[in-house]
């Protein structure tokens, strides 16, 4: 069974958290002990009917004051697949936990009112989707109950989203109508959307092609971990521990290793169940290499003729996310990236991005709390990087406040920096 | 198609790659271990990560000293094969030494005095990650947390204040005395927990398969007979074919009627059960809406 891992983003008034209670619900995932209890506090709360998003706010201060603080997540399969969902509270102050769901996210779910149309949310909303290349983004354009599943008013909508979309980075785009509050085209086709030929979300979701998504063209092994056993039955063994970060690596392969230059071949690629003849993302194994080269923690292993730029010169989008104090020229700040982790200097702030309108402020002085800007940064060692939009694994990056230990910033690199 | 990899073989990659990226960040890291499903699941995660070396670290149980027999057997056997060294951190001790007081009448439990238990071996130990078999989908406040969840120098989780956790990029930086606790298998559910306990071939202790037992009712919960609990007026023991859907304290741990006395009949019963495995068995979540949050808050697994 294949694992699929979604973002949905929006906020009650979207009818997210009734959408996600339809996918629940209909799939057989809620429970009835949660059911009972989401009852018990919706009567508790003095409420007219049950409310589905006491299923996804999980924290006492959010039921307390009915809003979504942060990242949940929640789990459902069907026969086909297994997903995972980021269940992102909408709000631009919560820019940072949009982000952090959408990171590691194969697919986002962008809801949209049909009576409202695209909203500044929802530009935003795809924005981040975008930035965070998410491979697939659908567009739900939900209520058409109450736009009497109007076809004309569904194009409408669909026309409007895609002249911004046009302005985006979005590979694949699905639009579907539906009615979360009744079910359609949610599970099943509706009856009452005669026009639409598409299939239901569901449908959608189980299957949409992700397999091509990832990179299997780089071979890039960020080594994570050094075994050495020192024990009588293995006692040379030395084995170079990580999860393949792109491309595919076979017992045979040249490679180099970064920083040092040294080339070496693939002797053996080793896990606890035997030996493997390929690997690839996201595999964690354990390779092994002819030659005895002095290896460590955040080295990297690659091809001859493939490398990672690297570079202590970097340019990345970064998303900050600390409230505590904003990011200018001359922070200095660590940065983790693959397995190296190494102080970092802000060079520049070439601009920070206004995410509802994408307009360029080049005079910002600064990045605050959910702000994303354009920004160059040195680090003490070299990092060895690829574009965000070519590897999402080697081109991502987290900046950590030495003085807090808090993570602050989110990068998604663009290159080297001139 | 040639590049494609299951759902348990994914999981089993990120857990392992949490794993490694503990032992090599951390200096003192440590793995819980009850002797249940999860944990067992977790010490083979372990060691796949690290083979063909042993755990780059020791093991801790957080004894209530109210066990199943099985499991404590079992328990002594699969870390013996293993090669790992056993802490265990007694609650039984803790009482005895004046550090935490039992609680009285027949609902006494044990299950609040394992936080002070749990905190005072890392402190004893100097521990500075715990790896804990907590899963997202048992329980809405668990649902939130991090997969590397900060604890500050008195063992607290503050919910409001978690540091993002963006790809596979996780920061365990910590000062003195404060610690991670450290989740790898908080994307697995109960289900994909058996279906890999099945994958595997992974040996249980005999009380998760459905066996005869001397039970009684309470709060529509059946409890073991056993020298930890004193039955009430009009708790009356019969026998019944049961099962345990999680292993815990003796004392608050329902059994679930069951006749699967195999992996795959298990599996089954699972995948048509309409309860969650804490609601059907755990009487310490039973006690509030966030009774899991509050405990966790105080330093609770």
């Amino acid at each position: 069974m294949e694992m699929l891992r979604f973002a949905t983003a929006g906020s009650v008034d979207d009818g997210k958290s009734t959408l996600i209670g339809r996918l629940l619900y209909d799939t057989k995932t809620i429970f009835q002990d949660q059911l009972d209890a989401v009852e018990r506090a919706s009567v508790q709360m003095g409420s007219d009917y049950t409310n589905l998003a006491l299923l996804t706010d999980g924290l006492r201060a959010e039921r307390e004051q009915g809003i979504t603080i942060d990242v949940a997540y929640r789990y459902f399969s069907t026969p086909k697949r297994k997903f995972i969902i980021a269940d992102t509270p909408g709000h631009i102050q919560y820019t940072r936990n949009m982000v952090t769901g959408a990171s590691t996210a194969d697919l986002a779910i962008v809801l949209i009112d049909a009576r409202k149309g695209v909203l500044e949310q929802s530009r935003r909303h795809a924005f981040l989707a975008s930035l965070l290349r998410i491979p697939h983004l659908v567009l739900a354009v939900n209520k058409m109950d109450l736009v009497d599943y109007d076809e004309g008013r569904f194009e409408e909508v669909k026309e409007e989203f895609r002249a911004f979309a046009m302005k985006l980075d979005v590979a694949d785009l699905t639009f579907i109508p539906v009615s979360a509050l009744h079910g359609d085209n949610v599970v099943e086709r509706s009856i009452n959307t005669p026009w639409y030929d598409g299939p239901s979300l569901l449908h959608h979701l189980e299957e949409v092609h992700i397999a091509s998504d990832r990179n299997l063209i780089d071979p890039r092994f960020p080594v994570q971990y050094v075994i050495r056993p020192q024990s009588d039955q293995f006692h040379d063994y030395r084995g170079y521990a990580g999860t393949v970060a792109g491309g595919v690596m076979r017992p045979g392969d040249e490679v180099v290793v970064l920083p040092s230059g040294f080339g070496s071949t693939i002797k053996s690629i080793e896990t606890f169940d035997g030996p493997v003849d390929e690997a690839f993302a996201p595999m964690a194994v354990t390779v092994r290499l002819r030659d005895e080269i002095d290896i460590s923690r955040g080295d990297m292993l690659c091809r001859p003729h493939n490398r990672p730029t690297s570079s202590q010169d970097i340019d990345a989008m970064v998303c900050w996310m600390s409230g505590r104090s904003p990011l200018s020229t001359g922070s200095r700040l660590v940065v983790k990236h693959t397995t190296r982790t190494a102080k970092v200097i802000i060079k520049q702030l070439a601009y920070r991005l206004d995410i509802n309108t994408l307009s360029r402020d080049e005079d910002a002085g600064t990045l605050k709390l959910n702000e994303i800007g354009r920004v160059t940064m040195r680090s003490q060692v070299p990092l060895f990087f690829d574009e965000y939009r070519r590897n999402r694994s080697t081109g991502s990056l987290i900046l950590i406040d030495e003085t807090t230990n808090d993570t602050v910033g989110a990068g998604m690199i663009l290159g080297e920096a001139n | 198609m040639a590049y494609d990899l299951s759902h348990l073989r994914q999981l089993e990659a990120e857990s392992i790659h949490i794993f490694r990226e503990v032992a090599a960040e951390f200096e003192r890291p440590c793995l819980l271990f009850s002797g249940g499903k999860d944990s067992i699941v977790m010490l083979r995660l372990a060691e796949k990560a690290f083979w063909p070396a042993r755990l780059p670290f020791p093991v801790m149980h957080v004894d209530t000293g109210h066990n199943f027999p099985e499991v404590m057997e079992f328990r002594d056997r699969r870390l013996d094969e293993a090669g790992v060294r056993l802490v265990v951190a007694s609650v039984q001790k803790a009482i005895d030494d004046g550090r935490v007081v039992e609680e009285t009448g027949p609902r006494a439990s044990r299950n609040r005095l394992q936080t002070r238990t749990l905190l005072d071996g890392i402190e004893e130990h100097r521990f500075d990650a715990l790896f804990g078999g907590a899963r997202r989908d048992e329980e809405k406040a668990r649902a939130k947390e991090r997969v590397f969840s900060f604890r500050d120098e008195f063992g607290q989780w503050d919910p409001k204040n978690q540091r993002p956790e963006l790809w596979s990029l996780y920061n365990g930086r910590t000062r003195q005395g404060e610690h991670i606790r450290v989740f790898p298998i908080s994307n697995w559910t109960e289900l994909d927990i058996w279906q890999y306990i099945r994958a595997e071939d992974i040996e249980i202790p005999s009380v998760y398969f459905s066996h005869r037992r001397e039970v009684f009712e309470r709060d529509g919960m059946l409890l073991s007979v056993s020298p930890f609990v004193t039955l009430m007026n009009g708790e009356t023991p019969f026998v019944e074919t049961v099962r345990y859907r999680t292993v815990g304290d003796m004392s608050c741990t329902g059994a679930v009627e069951s006749a699967a006395g195999t992996i795959e009949a298990i599996i089954a019963e699972v995948s048509a059960s309409r309860i969650t495995e804490r609601g059907a068995t755990r009487a310490d979540d039973r006690v509030s809406e966030a009774a899991m949050e509050d405990r966790k808050k105080e330093g609770y697994f």
